[in-house]
C-alpha cells in the first residue's frame, strides 16, 4: 500500500495568503498528503477554514494543530479540557519534569516535544516514555534545528535526539518526525527528511514510519473522534431517529 | 575483487542564484564530512557525473552501501556557497540511462 506521507508541524504564516498557498503548494509538489498547521489556541475558526480550504484545493489533507506551553500541571489540564475539541492535533512543549509527566500520562496529548536548544529541559527518560507507552502520546522530533545548526551545537542535539529515540524505541513509543519549518527552501521531501533521521538510530522502516504511518495514525484518530456519529472507540452513531 | 554496486541520483538544485558543478561539489563533499567525517567522506565514492547549470540539475553516482548516507548529507545542505539553497534527489537506479529516462518523465 502506498505510504501516505506527513508533515505535523508546517509553520505556516496564517495572515499572508499568498506566502501560506506558496509554502502548501510547494509541500504538495514535494510529496506530503497531509499537512498539520500550528495555530494559536484564540486563532478565530475563519482564518482556519480560509486554510483548509487552501489545502483543498491544493489536493492535501489538513489537520489544525495546537502547541501549548503549560506552566504546572493544573495548567496543562486546564487547557487541554478547553482546546481538545476544537484541535485535531495537541502538541505539548514541556519545560519542566511535572508537565512532561502529566503530558506523557494524559490521553488527551497526541505530541510530546521539548525545547531543542535548552539540553537541561529534555526530559524525555525512561519514566517519561514509560508513561507514553500506556497512554497515546507520540515523541516528536522538529527537523529545524538539526538543519540550522552548525558545529558543537548540532553535535549536543544529536546526541539527546539519539538518546530519547533510543529510549522511545524500546518502549515502543511511536516517534514522528516533522520539518517544523515556515520557508520554502528549507522544505524537504519526504524521504529526504527519512533519510537525515537515520542519523538518530532510526532504520529504513522505522524512519519512513515516522514521516507517514505514525502521524496519519494520529490524525485519523481524532479526526473520528471529533467527528458528529463519534461514541466511543470502535462506537459511532450509523442512523438516527424514529425509525432506527 | 567483488564488483562495486553504484546508484546513481539525480539531482535538482533550487537556490535564489544559480550555482556551478564546483560549488556543488564542495558543498556535498563539505555536507557528507560534517555528518560522517572524514571516514565516512571516503567510502561512499561520490562523484559529479552530470551538472546542467541552466536547469540546475546533476546526476552523482554514490556506492550502494552509503547511499541512505549520501541521501542525509544532501538534505542536510542548506547553503552551497553562502547562497540559501536547497537540493532535492529526483529519482534514483542503478543506470544511468534509466535514470535520465525517469528523471524526464518525473520532469
Amino acid at each position: 500500500m502506498k505510504r501516505v506521507f506527513a508533515d505535523l508541524h508546517l509553520c505556516v504564516n496564517t495572515r499572508n495568503q499568498k506566502e501560506a498557498q506558496n509554502l502548501i503548494l510547494k509541500a504538495a509538489a514535494l510529496g506530503y498528503n497531509l499537512i498539520g498547521v500550528p495555530f494559536a489556541p484564540d486563532t478565530p475558526e475563519t482564518e482556519i477554514l480560509n486554510l483548509r480550504k487552501i489545502c483543498m484545493d491544493a489536493k492535501v489533507d489538513f489537520a489544525c494543530r495546537v502547541d501549548l506551553v503549560p506552566r504546572t500541571r493544573n495548567h496543562l489540564i486546564r487547557l487541554l479540557g478547553k482546546l481538545r475539541r476544537r484541535f485535531e492535533v495537541i502538541c505539548v512543549i514541556c519545560e519542566n519534569k511535572e508537565v512532561a509527566r502529566q503530558a506523557a500520562k494524559d490521553r488527551r496529548v497526541d505530541l510530546l516535544g521539548f525545547p531543542s536548544l535548552d539540553y537541561k529541559s529534555r526530559f524525555f527518560d525512561w519514566g517519561e516514555a514509560e508513561l507514553a507507552s500506556g497512554g497515546a502520546a507520540s515523541l516528536e522530533v522538529d527537523m529545524k534545528p538539526l538543519l540550522l545548526l552548525e558545529g558543537p551545537a548540532r553535535v549536543r542535539l544529536l546526541s539527546c535526539l539519539r538518546r530519547e529515540i533510543s529510549i522511545a524505541l524500546s518502549f515502543r513509543v511511536p516517534i514522528v518526525v516533522s520539518s517544523g519549518v515556515g520557508t520554502e527552501l528549507l522544505l524537504r521531501k519526504p524521504r529526504e527528511l527519512a533519510a537525515f533521521v537515520s542519523v538518530l538510530g532510526f532504520n529504513e522502516t522505522e524512519a519512513l514510519d515516522a514521516v507517514s504511518t505514525n502521524p496519519k495514525a494520529i490524525v485519523t484518530r481524532n479526526q473520528q473522534k471529533l467527528g458528529n456519529d463519534f461514541v466511543a472507540p470502535g462506537i459511532r452513531v450509523i442512523k438516527e431517529g424514529g425509525d432506527c | 575483487m567483488k564488483r562495486v554496486k553504484r546508484r546513481y541520483l539525480a539531482l535538482l538544485m533550487e537556490c535564489s542564484t544559480p550555482v556551478n558543478a564546483r560549488e556543488l561539489s564542495n558543498a556535498i563533499w563539505d555536507a557528507i564530512t560534517r555528518l560522517y567525517g572524514e571516514y565516512g567522506a571516503s567510502q561512499t565514492g561520490l562523484k559529479i557525473l552530470d551538472f546542467n547549470e541552466k536547469k540546475q540539475e546533476g546526476i552523482i553516482r554514490v556506492s550502494l552501501v552509503a547511499l541512505q548516507q549520501v541521501r542525509a548529507s544532501l538534505s542536510s545542505i542548506t547553503k552551497i556557497a553562502g547562497k540559501e539553497s536547497a537540493v532535492h534527489v529526483i529519482s534514483i537506479s542503478g543506470t544511468v540511462k534509466s535514470l535520465r529516462t525517469k528523471a524526464l518523465s518525473n520532469v
